[in-house]
Protein backbone atom coordinates (compact mmCIF):
# COMPACT_ATOMS: atom_id res chain seq x y z
CA UNK A 1 0.00 0.00 0.00
CA UNK A 2 1.65 3.92 -0.73
CA UNK A 3 0.10 6.58 0.01
CA UNK A 4 0.41 10.02 -1.91
CA UNK A 5 1.61 12.67 0.56
CA UNK A 6 1.75 16.60 -0.16
CA UNK A 7 2.32 19.27 1.78
CA UNK A 8 -1.18 20.89 1.40
CA UNK A 9 -3.62 18.22 1.39
CA UNK A 10 -2.03 15.66 4.14
CA UNK A 11 -2.62 12.53 3.65
CA UNK A 12 -4.52 11.45 0.32
CA UNK A 13 -6.21 7.06 0.54
CA UNK A 14 -5.22 5.36 -2.71
CA UNK A 15 -8.09 3.89 -4.38
CA UNK A 16 -7.71 0.91 -2.86
CA UNK A 17 -7.52 2.20 0.45
CA UNK A 18 -11.00 4.00 -0.17
CA UNK A 19 -12.66 0.90 -1.48
CA UNK A 20 -11.64 -0.79 1.65
CA UNK A 21 -12.53 2.02 3.73
CA UNK A 22 -16.01 1.99 1.64
CA UNK A 23 -16.34 -1.99 2.00
CA UNK A 24 -16.16 -1.49 5.77
CA UNK A 25 -18.57 1.48 5.87
CA UNK A 26 -21.16 -1.27 4.37
CA UNK A 27 -20.24 -4.02 6.35
CA UNK A 28 -20.72 -2.12 9.77
CA UNK A 29 -24.51 -0.68 8.05
CA UNK A 30 -25.30 -4.44 7.38
CA UNK A 31 -24.24 -5.06 11.10
CA UNK A 32 -26.25 -2.35 12.50
CA UNK A 33 -29.01 -3.23 10.15
CA UNK A 34 -28.91 -6.76 11.46
CA UNK A 35 -29.03 -5.72 15.15
CA UNK A 36 -32.05 -3.41 14.72
CA UNK A 37 -33.67 -6.22 12.92
CA UNK A 38 -32.73 -8.90 15.42
CA UNK A 39 -33.88 -6.46 18.44
CA UNK A 40 -37.51 -6.57 16.84
CA UNK A 41 -37.71 -9.91 16.24
CA UNK A 42 -36.79 -11.17 19.61
CA UNK A 43 -39.22 -8.59 21.00
CA UNK A 44 -42.26 -9.84 19.14
CA UNK A 45 -41.23 -13.71 20.04
CA UNK A 46 -41.02 -12.44 24.01
CA UNK A 47 -44.62 -10.27 23.55
CA UNK A 48 -45.97 -13.26 21.73
CA UNK A 49 -49.64 -12.89 20.81
CA UNK A 50 -50.27 -10.94 23.79
CA UNK A 51 -48.77 -8.06 21.08
CA UNK A 52 -52.62 -8.47 19.31
CA UNK A 53 -54.73 -8.81 22.44
CA UNK A 54 -54.53 -5.58 23.64
CA UNK A 55 -57.22 -3.02 25.26
CA UNK A 56 -57.39 -0.52 22.16
CA UNK B 1 -0.60 -2.30 25.43
CA UNK B 2 1.76 -4.50 23.28
CA UNK B 3 4.27 -2.15 21.26
CA UNK B 4 4.19 -4.17 18.06
CA UNK B 5 6.00 -1.19 16.15
CA UNK B 6 9.02 -2.51 17.06
CA UNK B 7 8.84 -6.01 15.43
CA UNK B 8 11.48 -6.38 12.65
CA UNK B 9 10.15 -3.13 10.72
CA UNK B 10 7.45 -5.88 9.78
CA UNK B 11 4.92 -3.18 10.56
CA UNK B 12 4.70 -1.00 7.70
CA UNK B 13 4.62 2.34 6.93
CA UNK B 14 0.56 2.45 6.34
CA UNK B 15 0.27 1.24 9.62
CA UNK B 16 2.61 3.76 11.34
CA UNK B 17 0.88 6.68 9.57
CA UNK B 18 -2.07 5.43 10.86
CA UNK B 19 -3.46 4.96 7.20
CA UNK B 20 -3.83 1.35 7.48
CA UNK B 21 -6.98 0.50 5.91
CA UNK B 22 -7.61 -2.98 6.73
CA UNK B 23 -10.32 -5.45 4.52
CA UNK B 24 -13.56 -6.72 6.26
CA UNK B 25 -11.67 -9.69 5.57
CA UNK B 26 -9.06 -9.10 8.16
CA UNK B 27 -12.10 -8.25 10.65
CA UNK B 28 -12.94 -11.53 10.50
CA UNK B 29 -9.57 -13.01 10.69
CA UNK B 30 -9.49 -11.13 13.99
CA UNK B 31 -12.80 -13.59 15.36
CA UNK B 32 -10.85 -16.72 14.46
CA UNK B 33 -13.41 -18.42 12.85
CA UNK B 34 -12.00 -21.71 12.82
CA UNK B 35 -12.19 -21.56 16.90
CA UNK B 36 -15.18 -20.00 16.53
CA UNK B 37 -17.06 -22.86 14.81
CA UNK B 38 -16.05 -25.60 17.30
CA UNK B 39 -17.43 -23.15 20.01
CA UNK B 40 -20.73 -22.77 18.28
CA UNK B 41 -21.23 -26.47 18.16
CA UNK B 42 -20.52 -27.19 21.57
CA UNK B 43 -22.33 -24.20 23.11
CA UNK B 44 -25.79 -25.43 20.40
CA UNK B 45 -25.05 -29.10 21.90
CA UNK B 46 -24.93 -27.83 25.77
CA UNK B 47 -28.40 -25.81 24.80
CA UNK B 48 -29.58 -29.18 23.15
CA UNK B 49 -28.63 -31.26 25.76
CA UNK B 50 -29.93 -28.81 28.61
CA UNK B 51 -33.88 -29.83 29.79
CA UNK B 52 -36.76 -27.64 28.60
CA UNK B 53 -37.61 -25.45 25.49
CA UNK B 54 -36.33 -22.59 23.81
CA UNK B 55 -37.65 -20.53 20.90
CA UNK B 56 -35.81 -21.37 17.61
CA UNK B 57 -35.24 -17.31 17.49
CA UNK B 58 -33.83 -17.12 20.96
CA UNK B 59 -31.64 -20.12 20.79
CA UNK B 60 -29.88 -18.33 17.54
CA UNK B 61 -29.79 -15.34 19.51
CA UNK B 62 -27.69 -16.89 21.65
CA UNK B 63 -25.44 -18.73 19.21
CA UNK B 64 -24.82 -15.61 17.47
CA UNK B 65 -23.69 -14.19 20.90
CA UNK B 66 -21.58 -16.42 21.79
CA UNK B 67 -20.14 -16.48 18.68
CA UNK B 68 -19.46 -13.13 18.50
CA UNK B 69 -18.12 -12.81 22.01
CA UNK B 70 -15.68 -16.07 21.18
CA UNK B 71 -14.74 -13.89 18.04
CA UNK B 72 -14.40 -10.87 20.52
CA UNK B 73 -11.46 -13.23 22.79
CA UNK B 74 -9.71 -14.18 19.62
CA UNK B 75 -9.63 -10.27 18.28
CA UNK B 76 -8.28 -9.10 21.81
CA UNK B 77 -6.01 -11.96 22.24
CA UNK B 78 -4.11 -11.27 18.45
CA UNK B 79 -4.47 -7.57 19.55
CA UNK B 80 -2.16 -8.56 22.71
CA UNK B 81 -0.21 -11.55 21.36
CA UNK B 82 0.99 -8.97 18.30
CA UNK B 83 4.13 -9.05 19.15
CA UNK B 84 4.71 -12.65 19.71
CA UNK B 85 2.65 -13.62 17.18
CA UNK B 86 4.61 -11.95 14.35
CA UNK B 87 7.60 -14.62 15.36
CA UNK B 88 5.88 -17.52 14.71
CA UNK B 89 4.98 -19.10 11.25
CA UNK B 90 1.31 -20.19 12.34
CA UNK B 91 0.29 -16.89 13.25
CA UNK B 92 2.76 -13.99 11.41
CA UNK B 93 0.39 -13.59 8.63
CA UNK B 94 -2.06 -12.23 11.53
CA UNK B 95 -3.79 -8.65 10.30
CA UNK B 96 -1.60 -6.89 13.09
CA UNK B 97 1.89 -9.09 12.72
CA UNK B 98 1.47 -8.85 9.39
CA UNK B 99 1.15 -5.07 9.09
CA UNK B 100 -2.29 -4.80 7.37
CA UNK B 101 -4.15 -3.58 10.74
CA UNK B 102 -3.38 -1.04 13.19
CA UNK B 103 -3.05 -2.29 16.85
CA UNK B 104 -5.39 -0.01 18.13
CA UNK B 105 -8.18 -1.28 15.86
CA UNK B 106 -7.89 -4.83 16.98
CA UNK B 107 -8.27 -3.56 20.52
CA UNK B 108 -11.53 -1.19 19.84
CA UNK B 109 -13.15 -3.92 17.64
CA UNK B 110 -12.30 -6.40 19.91
CA UNK B 111 -13.71 -4.37 23.18
CA UNK B 112 -17.01 -3.20 21.16
CA UNK B 113 -17.92 -7.19 20.12
CA UNK B 114 -17.58 -8.20 23.74
CA UNK B 115 -19.18 -5.48 25.17
CA UNK B 116 -22.27 -5.94 22.98
CA UNK B 117 -22.74 -9.80 22.88
CA UNK B 118 -22.81 -9.77 26.67
CA UNK B 119 -25.38 -7.03 26.66
CA UNK B 120 -27.19 -8.39 23.81
CA UNK B 121 -27.10 -12.08 25.25
CA UNK B 122 -28.27 -10.75 28.82
CA UNK B 123 -31.27 -8.30 27.53
CA UNK B 124 -32.51 -10.94 24.77
CA UNK B 125 -31.96 -14.63 26.23
CA UNK B 126 -30.43 -14.81 29.73
CA UNK B 127 -28.37 -12.82 32.91
CA UNK B 128 -26.79 -15.71 33.90
CA UNK B 129 -26.17 -17.03 30.17
CA UNK B 130 -24.86 -12.94 29.45
CA UNK B 131 -22.26 -13.08 32.94
CA UNK B 132 -21.01 -16.45 32.11
CA UNK B 133 -20.25 -15.25 28.48
CA UNK B 134 -18.37 -12.26 30.12
CA UNK B 135 -16.80 -14.10 32.53
CA UNK B 136 -15.38 -16.48 29.62
CA UNK B 137 -14.31 -13.80 27.61
CA UNK B 138 -12.79 -12.03 30.98
CA UNK B 139 -10.74 -15.55 31.80
CA UNK B 140 -9.62 -16.23 27.87
CA UNK B 141 -8.05 -12.54 27.65
CA UNK B 142 -7.07 -11.60 31.17
CA UNK B 143 -6.22 -14.47 32.69
CA UNK B 144 -4.80 -16.94 30.17
CA UNK B 145 -3.58 -14.48 27.20
CA UNK B 146 -2.03 -11.21 29.80
CA UNK B 147 -0.78 -13.16 32.80
CA UNK B 148 -0.31 -17.27 31.81
CA UNK B 149 0.46 -17.46 28.48
CA UNK B 150 4.02 -16.13 28.80
CA UNK B 151 4.39 -17.26 32.49
CA UNK B 152 3.84 -20.72 32.98
CA UNK B 153 3.59 -24.22 31.21
CA UNK B 154 0.00 -24.33 32.47
CA UNK B 155 -1.03 -21.62 30.85
CA UNK B 156 -3.59 -24.26 28.35
CA UNK B 157 -4.65 -25.54 31.19
CA UNK B 158 -5.63 -23.34 32.85
CA UNK B 159 -6.89 -20.98 30.24
CA UNK B 160 -8.30 -24.15 28.85
CA UNK B 161 -11.20 -23.50 31.16
CA UNK B 162 -11.95 -20.83 28.67
CA UNK B 163 -12.65 -23.47 25.95
CA UNK B 164 -14.64 -25.45 27.74
CA UNK B 165 -16.94 -22.82 28.79
CA UNK B 166 -19.18 -22.44 26.39
CA UNK B 167 -21.53 -25.83 26.44
CA UNK B 168 -21.91 -24.36 29.71
CA UNK B 169 -23.51 -20.78 28.49
CA UNK B 170 -25.42 -22.93 26.22
CA UNK B 171 -27.18 -25.18 29.21
CA UNK B 172 -27.83 -21.54 31.05
CA UNK B 173 -28.91 -20.02 28.10
CA UNK B 174 -31.98 -22.83 28.12
CA UNK B 175 -32.12 -23.06 31.33
CA UNK B 176 -31.29 -19.96 33.54
CA UNK B 177 -28.84 -22.15 35.91
CA UNK B 178 -26.18 -23.96 35.96
CA UNK B 179 -26.12 -27.93 37.33
CA UNK B 180 -23.61 -30.25 37.32
CA UNK B 181 -24.65 -31.49 33.80
CA UNK B 182 -23.02 -28.93 31.85
CA UNK B 183 -20.20 -29.34 34.34
CA UNK B 184 -19.20 -32.62 32.69
CA UNK B 185 -19.50 -31.09 29.68
CA UNK B 186 -16.81 -28.55 30.51
CA UNK B 187 -14.83 -31.02 32.06
CA UNK B 188 -14.85 -33.33 28.87
CA UNK B 189 -13.45 -29.78 26.96
CA UNK B 190 -11.06 -28.95 29.55
CA UNK B 191 -8.68 -32.26 30.03
CA UNK B 192 -8.94 -32.82 25.96
CA UNK B 193 -7.35 -29.49 25.67
CA UNK B 194 -4.09 -29.96 27.00
CA UNK B 195 -3.06 -33.35 24.74
CA UNK B 196 -4.62 -31.29 22.07
CA UNK B 197 -2.38 -28.39 22.42
CA UNK B 198 0.44 -30.16 23.25
CA UNK B 199 0.42 -32.66 20.56
CA UNK B 200 0.52 -29.64 18.53
CA UNK B 201 3.31 -27.71 20.80
CA UNK B 202 5.72 -30.45 20.45
CA UNK B 203 5.39 -30.56 16.44
CA UNK B 204 5.99 -26.12 16.65
CA UNK B 205 7.96 -26.29 19.91
CA UNK B 206 10.72 -24.18 18.03
CA UNK B 207 8.44 -21.60 17.44
CA UNK B 208 6.98 -21.43 20.67
CA UNK B 209 10.55 -21.32 22.27
CA UNK B 210 11.69 -18.81 19.33
CA UNK B 211 8.79 -16.54 21.03
CA UNK B 212 9.37 -17.02 24.29
CA UNK B 213 6.36 -18.33 24.91
CA UNK B 214 6.53 -21.08 27.70
CA UNK B 215 4.69 -24.51 26.56
CA UNK B 216 5.30 -27.62 28.38
CA UNK B 217 7.83 -29.22 25.79
CA UNK B 218 10.03 -25.48 25.80
CA UNK B 219 10.16 -25.64 29.67
CA UNK B 220 9.82 -29.66 30.88
CA UNK B 221 10.83 -30.95 27.55
CA UNK B 222 9.30 -33.73 25.33
CA UNK B 223 9.27 -37.00 27.42
CA UNK B 224 7.97 -34.81 30.37
CA UNK B 225 4.93 -33.96 28.10
CA UNK B 226 4.89 -37.16 26.20
CA UNK B 227 3.90 -38.76 29.81
CA UNK B 228 1.70 -35.57 30.57
CA UNK B 229 -0.80 -36.35 27.22
CA UNK B 230 -0.74 -39.98 28.05
CA UNK B 231 -1.84 -38.91 31.54
CA UNK B 232 -4.36 -36.87 30.53
CA UNK B 233 -5.82 -38.76 27.88
CA UNK B 234 -5.96 -41.70 30.37
CA UNK B 235 -8.61 -39.31 32.05
CA UNK B 236 -9.88 -37.75 29.58
CA UNK B 237 -10.98 -41.00 28.11
CA UNK B 238 -13.36 -42.25 31.76
CA UNK B 239 -14.66 -38.71 31.90
CA UNK B 240 -16.54 -38.70 28.69
CA UNK B 241 -18.07 -41.46 29.31
CA UNK B 242 -19.91 -39.66 32.48
CA UNK B 243 -22.79 -37.91 30.43
CA UNK B 244 -24.21 -41.60 29.67
CA UNK B 245 -23.32 -42.62 33.42
CA UNK B 246 -25.37 -39.90 34.93
CA UNK B 247 -27.98 -40.35 32.85
CA UNK B 248 -28.37 -37.55 30.57
CA UNK B 249 -26.83 -39.35 27.81
CA UNK B 250 -27.57 -42.49 26.28
CA UNK B 251 -26.26 -45.96 23.94
CA UNK B 252 -25.00 -43.82 20.91
CA UNK B 253 -23.17 -41.49 23.40
CA UNK B 254 -21.72 -44.17 25.21
CA UNK B 255 -20.59 -46.20 22.44
CA UNK B 256 -18.67 -42.67 20.90
CA UNK B 257 -17.22 -42.02 24.21
CA UNK B 258 -15.76 -45.40 24.29
CA UNK B 259 -15.34 -46.09 20.85
CA UNK B 260 -13.58 -43.02 20.13
CA UNK B 261 -11.85 -42.66 24.03
CA UNK B 262 -10.00 -45.75 23.28
CA UNK B 263 -8.38 -44.66 19.84
CA UNK B 264 -7.20 -41.11 21.49
CA UNK B 265 -5.53 -43.37 24.05
CA UNK B 266 -3.91 -45.25 21.89
CA UNK B 267 -2.65 -42.38 19.91
CA UNK B 268 -1.60 -40.70 23.25
CA UNK B 269 0.77 -43.66 23.61
CA UNK B 270 1.91 -44.01 20.21
CA UNK B 271 3.56 -40.42 20.93
CA UNK B 272 4.72 -41.73 24.37
CA UNK B 273 6.37 -44.66 22.35
CA UNK B 274 7.86 -42.84 19.78
CA UNK B 275 11.53 -43.64 18.93
CA UNK B 276 12.66 -40.84 16.44
CA UNK B 277 11.95 -37.40 16.04
CA UNK B 278 10.00 -38.04 12.74
CA UNK B 279 7.82 -40.92 14.27
CA UNK B 280 7.13 -38.55 17.22
CA UNK B 281 6.13 -35.43 14.86
CA UNK B 282 3.74 -37.99 12.42
CA UNK B 283 2.63 -39.39 15.55
CA UNK B 284 1.68 -35.59 17.77
CA UNK B 285 -0.09 -34.85 13.68
CA UNK B 286 -2.21 -38.16 14.27
CA UNK B 287 -3.23 -37.15 17.40
CA UNK B 288 -3.96 -33.60 16.97
CA UNK B 289 -5.91 -34.04 13.77
CA UNK B 290 -7.70 -37.06 15.52
CA UNK B 291 -8.49 -35.15 18.71
CA UNK B 292 -10.43 -32.53 16.55
CA UNK B 293 -12.54 -35.49 15.43
CA UNK B 294 -12.88 -36.68 18.85
CA UNK B 295 -14.30 -33.70 20.48
CA UNK B 296 -16.29 -32.98 17.12
CA UNK B 297 -17.91 -36.29 17.05
CA UNK B 298 -18.81 -37.12 20.69
CA UNK B 299 -21.01 -33.78 21.01
CA UNK B 300 -22.51 -34.68 17.61
CA UNK B 301 -23.17 -37.77 19.18
CA UNK B 302 -24.97 -36.10 22.16
CA UNK B 303 -26.88 -33.50 19.66
CA UNK B 304 -27.66 -36.70 17.76
CA UNK B 305 -29.30 -38.54 20.60
CA UNK B 306 -31.37 -35.11 21.12
CA UNK B 307 -32.61 -34.44 17.97
CA UNK B 308 -33.46 -38.07 17.53
CA UNK B 309 -35.12 -38.32 20.92
CA UNK B 310 -33.10 -41.08 22.31
CA UNK B 311 -33.89 -41.94 25.56
CA UNK B 312 -31.15 -41.80 28.36
CA UNK B 313 -29.40 -44.47 30.20
CA UNK B 314 -31.06 -44.92 33.32
CA UNK B 315 -28.28 -42.53 36.13
CA UNK B 316 -25.88 -44.56 38.21
CA UNK B 317 -25.84 -41.57 39.92
CA UNK B 318 -27.85 -38.17 39.89
CA UNK B 319 -27.07 -35.11 39.13
CA UNK B 320 -29.54 -32.64 41.41
CA UNK B 321 -29.54 -29.06 42.49
CA UNK B 322 -27.34 -26.75 40.95
CA UNK B 323 -25.63 -22.92 41.13
CA UNK B 324 -28.76 -20.53 40.30
CA UNK B 325 -31.14 -23.07 40.26
CA UNK B 326 -34.58 -21.88 40.74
Amino acid sequence: MSVAMDDNDGIRLTEEQKRRRRARSVAIAVVLGVLVVLFYVVTIVKLGPGVLNRPM
Amino acid sequence: MTDVSSIDGRYDADVRAGVAEPTTGDFVALLKPRVMSLVVFTALVGMAAAPGHMHPVLAATALLCIAIGAGASGALNMWYDADIDAVMTRTAKRPIPAGRMPADTAFAFGIALSVGSVLTLGLLVDPVAAGLLAFTIGFYVVVYTMWLKRRTPQNIVIGGAAGALPPVIGWAAVTGSVTIEPLVLFLIIFLWTPPHFWALALIKSDDYARAGVPMLPVVAGAAATRRQIVLYSLVLAPVAVLPALMGFAGPLYGAAAVGLGLPFVGLAFAIWAAGDAATLRRACGRLFGFSLLYLFLLFAALLAERMLSVAPFPALFAATGGLGAA
